[in-house]
């Protein structure tokens, strides 16, 4: 018998209970399609991640005092001395690395911020005038900090964009002046609303220049060092030389911990890999039960047919053309059935997309292929027995209908 | 033609071994018309389902066309009903989801066939039965009398040698099942060899050759001068 007609007849016989066929292939497709829209929405959260991650700034190599290593019992330990803070010295000696580009200081605290009669409170971020580049920030209206010398501690701030409202209202704030802690600051500067970006709130902080906040807090430690490699290929060398020249500058104390934003990455986007795949996986269950369901609905078929199945054997057909008209039948159905599947899971995708225009909602290759593999494999795995028993059955108590 | 030796079929019905043929020896030549008659219980569906290879004999040896087929394999025997014999069965069989032609064209698929040729033979064989009107019909859109012809012309579009019939006019009236005994009687003038199941005395007699039947085995074998 030849393949077409093989298919013909499967498609024929499919038709023949159109209901019955409707029913199998909707729980095949309803299978497919959650698997599409769950492996599309892991995906998307993933990719919500990376671009996130991506938005603080490209290539970096972050800083940050202390290790969080073990390392045994170290001499300064002995000697009761705490790690070593970093300190702008160290910030700039960095920039010595010719695999850096340009580096932005971070220190962090709270202070109060007050205008005529209204206060409240800010987290203050002493920077340079290279964390808007290395950082990816925008700014609204006025000028950044200005560049120069880093010990400079120059009273000027930029106020983010909430803070502006809060304080200003509708007011012109550039060129105004402001009360920090206890000491007087001149508004260069807005922020542009930026929103929420990784648990850090750009809009509600005022960035002042990185020496006028150790004065503000009385301290010269840094809290973070961002560094910006010249490229993508000179991360790791850049990582490496922060590392070595810090470590010299504390005297082979290796009290710092650097990091790359790609390392970072690494781990966002193989937790949540794992976590579409955990999700694919549940959804592909429902995929198997559909194989069940596939198996019931041919089982049924073969006992209705079987007189259908005598007749096709008195006529020359061996069992293993019968076998093979049934399993015909099974992939039929899965193979139909997930196509609707994929295009009802792309549907899926492309409404939630549309719903939540923000997370990047895309079913990842792999997820569709595994789909339809499951899909097809299942329907064909659960077709061996019916099939086999169709092959198998008694032309003459088939013919008699028994 | 067809070569039987000492026969038996043993059916296993509980615990209790039920002989449905025992020790049947009968030879047929080529373009023999035969009745098989007796009544039901006496073996002659199951010589019948022997001939025609859907059954197995518990003893003996079959020959067809001098080749020994009672011990092939499903495929072998599958290949030998799909060339060499033709089916016509008392309720028709005809698979009611295709049409009339589709139904007469399904041994020729299941041969593998090529469609063109298969296209051109139903369409000649549906011609020479009166059918071609009714090609495009389904089987519950036809007459008894034209679902047996066209049961008869699926049966024959292989050009078998052997054509078996069981009880070919039971559901059918007086009428309609003479005109269908007259079409598979011209197919024996054709050089078919016909095998013909019934307990109608009648349609039995139009035979050239009768064997009657009893607890399984040929009480009596008759041919009629010509």
């Amino acid at each position: 018998m030849k393949l077409a007609d093989t298919v013909r007849f499967a498609s024929g016989s499919l038709r023949g209970s159109p209901t019955r066929t409707l029913l199998m292939m909707l729980a095949m497709a309803i299978g497919v399609a959650a698997v599409v829209v769950l492996t599309a929405l892991g995906e998307g959260a993933r990719r919500y991640v990376v671009n996130q991650f991506s938005s603080l700034g490209t290539n970096l190599v972050i800083v940050l005092p202390g290790r969080t290593e073990t390392a045994g019992v170290s001499p300064g330990m002995l000697l009761g001395q705490i790690p070593r803070e970093i300190t702008l010295d160290d910030a700039e000696a960095v920039l010595r690395s010719p695999a850096v580009n340009r580096i932005a200081p971070l220190t962090m605290g709270t202070s109060s911020i007050s205008r005529d009669a209204l206060n409240r409170e800010v987290v203050v971020l002493g920077s340079t005038s290279e964390l808007l580049e290395v950082r990816h920030m925008t700014l609204g209206l006025g000028r950044f900090l200005p560049p120069g010398e880093i010990h400079q501690s120059t009273p000027v701030c930029v106020l983010g964009n909430k803070v502006k409202q809060e304080l200003f209202g509708n007011a012109p704030a550039v060129g105004a002046w402001v009360r920090l802690g206890d000491r007087r600051f001149r508004v260069i500067g807005i922020m542009a609303a930026q929103g929420e970006s990784m648990g850090f709130n750009t809009d509600e902080i005022v960035i002042i220049p990185v020496a006028a906040a150790h004065q503000l807090f009385n301290t010269s430690g840094l809290f973070r060092v961002l560094v910006e490699a010249r490229s993508r290929d000179s991360i790791e060398q850049a990582r490496r030389d922060a590392e070595t020249i810090l470590f010299q500058r504390h005297n082979g104390e290796k009290d710092v911990t650097v990091i790359t934003q790609d390392a970072v990455l690494a781990t966002f986007d193989r937790i949540l890999t794992a976590l579409t795949m955990a999700v694919g996986g549940i959804a592909a269950i429902s995929l198997a039960v559909a194989g069940v369901l596939i198996m019931n609905v041919m089982l049924i078929a073969v006992a209705q047919r079987v007189k259908e199945i005598g007749l096709l054997k008195a006529l020359g057909a061996p069992g293993k053309q019968i076998r093979n008209l049934f399993f015909a039948e099974a992939v039929l159905l899965s193979g139909i059935g997930s196509v609707a599947g994929l295009i009802l899971g792309y549907a899926g995708s492309r409404l939630i997309a549309e719903i939540y225009p923000s997370l990047p909602v895309s079913p990842p290759w792999w997820a569709v292929l595994a789909a339809t593999g499951i899909a097809l494999g299942t329907g064909i795995l659960f077709s061996v027995w019916p099939a086999r028993r169709a092959a198998r059955l008694d032309p003459v108590t088939a013919l008699s209908g028994r | 033609m067809i070569a039987l030796e000492k026969i038996s079929r043993i059916f296993e019905v509980g615990d209790q071994q039920v002989a449905a043929l025992r020790d049947i020896s009968l030879t047929l030549g080529q373009g023999e018309y035969v009745s098989l008659m007796g009544p039901s219980g006496s073996g002659k569906s199951t010589l019948l389902n022997l001939i025609g290879l859907l059954d197995r004999p518990s003893s003996g040896t079959y020959l067809l066309e001098g080749r020994n087929v009672s011990d092939l394999d499903d495929r072998q025997q599958a290949e030998v009903r799909s060339q060499k014999i033709g089916f016509v069965f008392q309720s028709f069989h005809l698979v009611p989801r295709l049409t009339a032609a589709q139904n007469v064209e399904l041994p020729m698929m299941l041969a593998g066939v090529p469609a063109d040729e298969r296209q051109a033979r139903v369409r000649a064989l549906l011609q020479n039965y009166g059918l071609s009107e009714r090609a495009d019909h389904r089987p519950d859109q036809l007459s008894g009398g034209q679902r047996q012809r066209v049961a008869i012309a699926r049966a024959t579009v292989m050009n078998p040698r052997i054509l078996l019939a069981d009880e070919p006019t039971g559901n059918l009236d007086q009428a309609t099942g003479r005109e269908v005994m007259k079409l598979l009687e011209n197919l024996v003038t054709q050089g078919i060899t016909l095998v013909i199941v019934t307990h109608d005395v009648e349609i039995g007699a139009r035979a050239r050759r009768q064997l009657h039947m009893l607890d399984g085995q040929i009480l009596s074998d008759e041919t009629r001068a010509a």
